[in-house]
């Protein structure tokens, strides 16, 4: 288990070298950032090559990248155009995103597998069929749609919460903004989860639990369950990350001032250190994710032994 | 319901007696520091760069500073003319040496007096190539710019030479070319005066900026939210007419609109497109539409030679009368922009040098006239017109593409021009920097102060910072350089519509219309008006 989880951790090394070193030239093959400094106007010449002595930029690609990582392993991510430390920008965004993720995550498990198992268990029936259809539904439509909607139904017909959240983002603000982002997901999440019960309620061992006469509620939590979670773990554990960098379209709607709003701000300026850094964090998060999945692979199913 | 009745009357006595003692409170002497009922909330977005006054060349910084800084003059916010603000006077017998005399009294909010050095330092900051300062430009008017901001190389001066401090209310400014005018460019936030705090402790103060306009900044939380509030002490005469104003960020105008809908914010300065069709519906008479000091043109690369020929003249007039100004406003915009008859913006006035049908025929659509002249021109160079612009903001997209399918129907060929998107706005700048357009391209200019000067000298006077086609024509420098020279502000504004004749008549770049301001606001507010440059007059809002 130990050796496995150093080695785990050493090929995160070339791929968080990678994955940086790909982002850093893609924003770079954009072009020159302080030509779009100056609104419809060109910056006089002067503090045009000025800024962009001092940005770096004005030196090669591959040297930029380095120096950029040499700054990131003492803890700096440089500043934004705005003259904000990037590292106060992640600061301020990263604790948003993580509760409307927390949210998102808790509405995916808790309803999706919720469901999955509602369905799982009576195949055929009409209650798995409307929920079937419904999930059909919810993939359907794009998220912005299923956005807008709900915040001019609930925000301005209704009134019952505010169509914006406020800059303190409180979770009770990000119940709405968090179905919105999971309902994707979420609809997966049914799916799949029926999927599996559904296939190993036909098992043996599940016929065993109940010749032994086992209640029905421990067959279904310790043996069905559990056996059927490991595809529906490794969904929702990469979905983590998918969702954290992925919320561009939901923080927008909703107003919410997180890393999916920072980045997008990142990308029009083309603030190469403000894109870089979050996609850092985001490449860091998600290769923790994903050791945490396959970690409780072995949890969830003991024959899975990592050496 | 006798029950009812009784019940409700304690309650309405108690709101009564909380307006009351409310008023009161705003009334008194420090007034409205706990936020309260006279303070609205406005949409704003993240400024692009520091909030220095010449370091902030967008809309969203110039918000703030523009609540917080009165400069030596103020443009009316009806006629877009320039007012002596902080100035008493400023008088010249030259036309190039300029002599500035300040009003007493005037400080900043921190109390510190305003002298003519709280001027001369922040304009000599704002000049010096080591600050960083994107407004930078606006000073190379005056005397020594070109060596505390030289082109390329080190600056071998700190301190504008042509600026000289003659007493505390005193300071002379000469300029490097005669410029009549010059005085009326001084409402722009660049030439705002800086307390000494800005220079000692720059770091604290770009965290609370401090200046001497009628808003001082409560708190300031970077990237989301910003609390002015009306500062009592304010020496000018358009004291604040609310107790303050709630910057709110949004992370798109949709938002905002919704959230004034739903009664959560006060004003939006930016209908969004997609909502035009329904505004009129949403708010009723809450919403306003005026004139913006902004042109839409298209610019052609004069550094192509195809395009510098006499034929090619021909044929950019052809172009100009194929477009179908009148309908393409009216579908894609909603008539938020009006067809150009001149190179101006109707917002400088007949008298400040707006002339509606300058442009004459050579603007007017005119298809069979059109075509006669691309032909004579000897057709489009290259065979087909592709037009550049960036496709990340602004759905420039559509109007391009009603522009071409007005062309080709008036050519009658389907292929002679198309749209050709850059994907970001930077890399479209870059193209232009570098002369790398291969054909016409889109072109937009925003007025820096209400001045026909400032519509055609940056943009098509030789080698001027915007003139991004590289258009060239002696005559037309000629007639601005005697523009600028003449004292008489009625015979300057005479000389520059001849220059913009010149213009027209190689037809320089092609104006398509002007761009409107919007504004939307809630039923709480009343008297709101936008500015020539679209910015709402936030210290003549009144709440209530």
């Amino acid at each position: 288990m130990g050796r496995y989880l150093i080695r785990r951790l050493l090929q995160m090394i070339p791929v968080f070298i990678g994955a940086t070193l790909l982002i850093f030239l893609m924003v770079n093959v954009l072009g020159d950032p302080v030509a779009g400094l100056c609104g419809d106007k060109a910056c006089d010449p002067a503090t045009a090559a000025q800024l962009r002595r001092e940005f770096g930029l004005d030196k090669p690609v591959l040297e930029q990248y380095l120096t950029y990582m040499g700054h990131l392993f003492t803890g700096d991510f440089g500043t934004a155009f705005n003259g904000q430390k990037v590292i106060d920008l992640m600061s301020t965004a990263f604790p948003v995103t993580i509760r409307l993720t927390v949210v998102a995550i808790v509405f995916e498990i808790v309803l999706g597998l919720g469901l999955g198992v509602l369905t799982g268990l009576s195949r055929g029936r009409v209650l798995d069929t409307a929920i079937l259809l419904l999930t059909l539904v919810v993939i359907s439509i794009p998220t912005f749609v299923t956005g807008l909607v709900l915040q001019l139904l609930l925000g301005v017909k209704w009134n019952w919460i505010s169509p914006s959240v406020s800059t303190q983002a409180p979770f009770s603000e990000l119940i709405v903004p968090g179905l919105v982002l999971a309902s994707v997901s979420l609809a997966y999440v049914t799916r799949l989860t029926r999927t599996s019960i559904a296939e190993n309620r036909r098992s043996d061992y599940v016929r065993t639990a109940v010749a032994k006469g086992l209640p029905r509620r421990r067959i279904i939590t310790r043996h069905l369950l559990r056996n059927s979670l490991i595809p529906v773990v490794t969904f929702i554990g990469t979905d983590i990350g998918a969702l954290m960098g992925g919320a561009i379209v939901t923080e927008r709607i909703f107003n919410i001032h997180g890393v999916g709003y920072q980045l997008y701000q990142g990308i029009l300026r083309q603030n190469t250190q403000t894109v870089v850094g979050f996609v850092t964090v985001l490449v860091l998060v998600f290769l923790v994710a994903n050791l945490l999945v396959d970690l409780l692979y072995a949890v969830l199913d003991p024959r899975i032994r990592y050496a | 319901m006798r029950a009812h009745t009784y019940a409700t009357w304690p309650a309405l006595t108690t709101a009564v007696a909380l307006t009351l003692t409310g008023c009161s409170g705003v009334g008194g002497s420090d007034g409205g520091n706990g936020g309260g009922a006279d303070v609205l909330s406005a949409v704003w977005g993240d400024p692009q760069n520091p909030l220095e006054p010449a370091n902030t060349n967008e809309v969203e910084g110039g918000k703030v500073l523009g609540m917080i800084f009165r400069g030596l003059k103020e443009y009316d916010p009806r006629t877009g003319k320039a007012e002596n603000a902080v100035a008493q006077n400023i008088t010249t017998e030259d036309s190039r040496t300029f002599t500035v005399t300040l009003k007493k009294g005037w400080k900043f909010s921190n109390g510190e007096p305003i002298t003519a050095h709280s001027f001369v330092d922040a304009w000599n900051y704002g000049a010096s190539l080591k600050n960083n300062q994107k407004n930078a430009y606006f000073f190379g008017y005056i005397e020594g710019y070109d060596k505390v901001h030289p082109d390329s190389g080190k600056q071998t001066a700190d301190i504008l030479s042509g600026l000289k401090v003659v007493n505390d209310q005193t300071f002379t400014i000469r300029l490097s070319q005669k410029f009549s005018t010059f005085p009326d460019t001084l409402g722009y936030v660049a030439f705002a005066p800086l307390p000494k705090a800005f220079f000692t402790d720059h770091a604290a103060w770009l965290k609370k900026p401090v200046g001497d306009g009628p808003y001082t900044i409560e708190s300031y939380t970077k990237g989301s939210q910003m609390q002015l509030r009306k500062w009592d002490a304010y020496p000018g005469a358009d004291k604040a007419q609310n107790a303050g104003v709630d910057l709110k960020v949004y992370t798109d105008n949709n938002t905002a609109y919704t959230d004034l809908l739903a009664g959560n914010l006060d004003l939006v300065d930016d209908v969004p497109a997609q909502q035009l069709t329904n505004v009129h519906k949403d708010l009723g008479d809450r919403y306003l539409n005026t004139p913006a000091g902004i042109i839409q043109t298209i610019a052609f690369p004069f550094y192509d030679k195809a395009w510098n020929t006499p034929g090619a003249a021909k044929v950019r007039k052809g172009l100009s009368m194929a477009i179908n100004r009148a309908q393409i406003t009216k579908t894609i915009f909603q008539n938020t922009r009006t067809p150009a008859t001149d190179w101006t913006s109707p917002v400088l006035g007949a008298s400040g040098g707006y002339k509606a049908g300058l442009c004459g025929a050579a603007c007017a659509y005119n298809p069979t006239e059109a075509k006669k002249l691309i032909q004579e021109g000897g057709g489009i160079p290259g065979g087909q017109l592709k037009i550049t612009y960036n496709a990340d903001t602004g759905s420039h997209k559509e109007w391009v593409d009603a522009v071409c399918n007005s062309i080709n129907n008036v050519v009658g060929n389907d292929k002679a021009c198309v749209g050709s998107p850059v994907g970001t706005f930077a890399d479209f700048r870059n193209l232009i920097g570098q002369d790398k357009m291969t054909g016409p391209f889109r072109a937009g200019w925003q007025m820096d102060y209400p001045l026909i000067q400032d519509f055609l000298q940056p943009l098509y006077y030789t080698d001027a910072s915007s003139n991004d086609g590289k258009w060239s024509n002696k005559k037309f420098d000629r007639l601005v350089d005697q523009a600028n020279a003449q004292t008489d502000p009625k015979k300057a504004v005479e000389l520059f519509q001849q220059a913009e004749g010149v213009l027209r008549d190689d037809m320089g770049a092609i104006p398509l219309w002007y761009q409107n301001g919007s504004a939307g606001w809630s039923s709480r507010l009343s008297h709101v008006a936008l500015d020539p440059f679209s910015v709402p007059v936030y210290n003549e809002i009144k709440v209530g």
